[in-house]
């Protein structure tokens, strides 16, 4: 490794994702439209993911956070296999956030599986693109490299 | 060993027995020069040599995601293992990247044999042909059969890669009369195969004819006169003409190989690596060497004084600003 001198700014890596079958996939883009003009990468996978393929392309892309969009109603009985295929690939240490028609009762339930944060509807541009660098620098500072 | 050479061991033999995660942490490394662990390069480089480099390069919205996609089932039904680097135009106003080819090859997301890993050229700390070309070793290392780097081919980097690669597809649409005429430029010419996707569409006999015309004149195609490039109809959406492609993908490594062009290949792209990491340091000291002779280049500057010798001063500072060897 060269001096720390030569070490540079971070660029954060997220991975934007519909799960399920559910085509609405305006409220993904504008999040990930967000977070490119916040200068993130975004790697988009589109609509119809299953919860293997978001595990599987967030280990190949390497990202800092991943964020699900979830508009069908069964976000809990998803997130539920995500959080579990996540566990299976020693890679919980990635911090999953989901965002959507979610009423405000399963909050609770969707955090103590593991989700970090959950975005209601009518939730500001701004305070979604600030918990996601959170939890970007959080996970890179555990792991502290470069 | 030092602690850090253990994990940079155990990361690659995890990454060895097909560990993604493993994997997709030494790009991630490859993609910064800064942070590289010093020996991690050519503990790839060793292991490699086996693997066809296949540049897939054509205008936007041509259809090249799609067609790889396909081509990817196609290869995995030959028994390769594939890699894809997919290489998309980031922002330059936000320093952000919206990067959505992987969106078109998801169905291969899940399959252990396929690896695809997204490249924006922002992101990157030490250009765009330098993470290509380790990320190249780095597939190759870890048993990918064939390693696909797709481009819209613009830009200088994306010519130096595309160069690189053992294998040039370009795939033009039809229609895409006057494109033709430009990709007489550039990296558009220099291709081993040319690909006419989207032959469902209108015009497709018309921009064929077009096509095979300026291969018959030479205007497209390598300089190497013993292979005669290749025309391809294919529509991808519909998996037509895909196996006719993945035959001129094989017969084009096939003609290389038995050319013995492999070994020549193999050491101008690692040439092509180690200059371009050279100018990155080059690059880096020069911007500490410019710090410390602020005043002087402001002074040169104000003064309209002295512009030529002030800059050859500031090259051999630069030089000075670099570490002696990797330890330091």
């Amino acid at each position: 490794m060269l001096s720390p001198q030569f070490t540079k700014s971070e660029q954060f890596k997220v991975l934007v994702a519909k799960l399920g079958i559910d085509g609405h996939d305006r409220g993904a883009k504008v999040i990930a439209r967000a977070l490119k003009d916040a200068g993130f990468e975004v790697i988009y996978t589109g609509i119809r993911q299953t919860p293997q393929q978001i595990v599987s392309s967030a280990l190949q892309e390497d990202v800092d956070v991943i964020g699900v969009s979830i508009l069908s109603g069964a976000h809990i009985h998803h997130m539920k296999v995500l959080m579990e295929e996540l566990k299976n690939a020693g890679a919980s240490d990635i911090p999953v956030v989901i965002g959507g028609t979610i009423p405000l009762i399963d909050v609770d339930e969707l955090k103590k599986i593991g989700v970090r944060e959950v975005f209601l509807p009518g939730e500001s541009l701004k305070r979604i693109v600030e918990i996601i660098r959170k939890l970007a620098e959080e996970k890179r500072r555990l792991e502290s490299r470069g | 060993m030092s602690s850090a050479e253990t994990i940079l061991d155990d990361l690659l033999n995890k990454a060895s027995n097909g560990n993604m995660r493993a994997i997709g942490r030494i790009l991630s490394y490859l993609e910064n020069p800064y942070t590289m662990p010093e020996d991690l390069l050519e503990k790839l480089a060793k292991r490699a040599g086996n693997a066809q480099i296949i540049g897939i390069t054509g205008i936007p919205g041509s259809g090249k995601s799609t067609l790889i996609s396909k081509l990817i089932t196609s290869l995995r039904k030959r028994g390769y293992k594939v890699a894809v680097i997919a290489i998309d135009p980031s922002s330059p106003i936000s320093g952000g990247a919206l990067l959505g080819d992987r969106l078109r090859m998801q169905e291969h997301a899940t399959d252990p044999g396929v690896f695809i890993r997204s490249v924006s050229s922002k992101g990157l700390k030490g250009g765009l042909s330098l993470a290509a070309l380790a990320m190249i070793e780095a597939f190759d290392a870890l048993g990918y059969d064939k390693i696909i780097i797709e481009t819209v081919g613009v830009g200088q980097s994306e010519v130096d890669i595309m160069s690189a690669a053992d294998t040039i597809v370009v795939v033009t649409m039809p229609g895409a009369g006057d494109d033709i005429q430009a990709l007489k430029a550039g990296v558009m010419e220099i291709g081993n195969i040319y690909v006419l996707n989207k032959i469902d569409k209108e015009e497709a006999n018309k921009t064929y004819e077009y096509l095979s015309f300026a291969l018959e004149k030479g205007d497209l195609g390598g300089n190497d006169s013993n292979w005669q490039p290749r025309l391809i109809k294919t529509s991808a959406i519909m998996g037509k003409g895909i196996e006719e492609l993945v035959e001129a993908i094989e017969d084009h490594f096939i003609f290389i190989k038995k050319s013995n062009k492999i070994q020549e290949k193999i050491v101008s792209r690692r040439t092509l690596m180690i200059n371009l990491l050279a100018e990155q340091f080059l690059s880096e000291g020069l911007k500490l060497a410019s710090k410390e002779m602020y005043d002087e280049l402001k002074s040169a500057a104000i003064n309209a004084n002295d512009i030529f010798n002030t800059s050859l001063r500031l090259a051999k500072k630069a030089v000075d600003f670099l570490p002696q060897n990797k330890k330091d």
